[in-house]
């Protein structure tokens, strides 16, 4: 049933939402492409595909947190260390 | 292992936020700005975690020096798996003025009180640059350091610590308690996630006040004035080589 997942689709909603905070294109942007991302989805009932678009939920979490730590490690890179190392 | 391990952490504008100076020119402006975690002073939490984690240190405890506010960062510092967390509050005049040498005290202090086997820090914080609270935490304690740490092991009752230095790197063998400062390789810092920053709620911080571990927070210094760096000049394109030596020697560069 859809039930227990529903928990598990809005934890990631949370999730993400609260990663979108730091987004270089800015919240706003994020929230909105968030929303209808989710939106385009919501009439799916079959538990499977659920499952494997928290699946990809997740999947995006990973990406946006490795995006984070590049954009962070690639300033303090430029702005610390000189060109060579 | 018995080992308590003190983090300090640094709240400080936000390093993808574009820095102003105020219009009066005594600092920069903080109203309303994005803030987060000194990305050096998340390596160090990082680093002690991962510790925690190999069980070569028994807790973690993250500290730092400031206003309400900080306790937002000391939170992201449980949420990466710190145990728990003091706030030295420090606000007002006496925070604007709050230099390496009086958190190096505070920071001294907190270690006799918390009979900390270690301490590791951000090399540097990313607003002032000072690149001093380690070292001087470690000649106030005289304890050794090892600095620009790029990689920390245990050997039986010392730390090797390989630094990052002009040239190259350098590896030294020091004896426990010590202070350490973090470099940019030492390791990836972890995100906060949201249900690990729930999960730290329930984390306690404690909360003291410089006078309480017998620090005096008043500065030596006194900021005189604070700029913004020169703008850039446009570059001037030239057609051939002949114009290129003459666009020098008119700038009296030959």
């Amino acid at each position: 049933m859809s039930n227990p997942l529903r928990g598990e689709v809005i934890r990631l909603y949370k999730n993400l939402l609260y990663l979108g905070r730091e987004y270089p294109k800015g919240t706003t942007y994020f929230r909105e492409r968030l929303k209808t991302a989710f939106m385009k989805n919501k009439d799916i009932t079959d538990p499977e595909k659920i499952k494997k678009l928290v699946d990809r939920g997740d999947y995006v979490i990973k990406e946006l947190e490795a995006l984070y730590f590049l954009r962070k490690y690639r300033a303090m890179k430029k702005r610390y260390y000189e060109p060579e190392h | 292992m018995s080992a308590r391990v003190l983090v300090g952490v640094k709240r400080v504008i936000d390093y993808a936020v574009k820095i102003r100076v105020k219009p009066d020119r005594t600092g920069v402006v903080t109203d309303g700005v994005k803030h987060s975690m000194n990305p050096f002073c998340e390596i160090a939490v990082e680093e002690a975690v991962k510790l925690k984690e190999k069980k070569l240190v028994k807790e973690v405890v993250a500290v730092s020096c400031g206003p309400q506010q900080v306790q937002e960062t000391i939170r992201t510092a449980l949420a990466m798996g710190a145990d728990r967390g003091i706030h030295v509050e420090v606000s007002g005049k006496d925070y604007e003025t709050l230099g390496p040498l009086q958190v190096s005290k505070i920071l001294a202090a907190l270690a006799k009180k918390e009979q900390a086997d270690l301490i590791i820090l951000g090399k540097q914080a990313i607003d002032d640059d000072c690149n001093q609270t380690g070292q001087m935490t470690a000649a106030l304690l005289d304890w050794p350091q090892g600095t620009f740490a790029s990689e920390l092991t245990f050997e039986a009752d010392k730390l090797k610590v390989v630094r990052e230095i002009d040239g190259g790197l350098e590896t030294i063998m020091i004896k426990l308690p010590a202070v350490v400062t973090a470099d940019l390789r030492l390791n990836t810092p972890r995100y906060a996630t949201l249900p690990n920053i729930m999960k730290a709620k329930k984390k306690k911080i404690a909360n003291v006040k410089p006078a309480d571990l017998g620090v005096d927070v008043s500065s030596r210094l006194e900021v005189l004035k604070v700029d913004e760096p020169p703008q850039r000049q446009a570059g001037v394109k030239v057609e051939t080589v002949e114009d290129l030596v003459g666009k020098l020697k008119e700038a009296g560069r030959i």
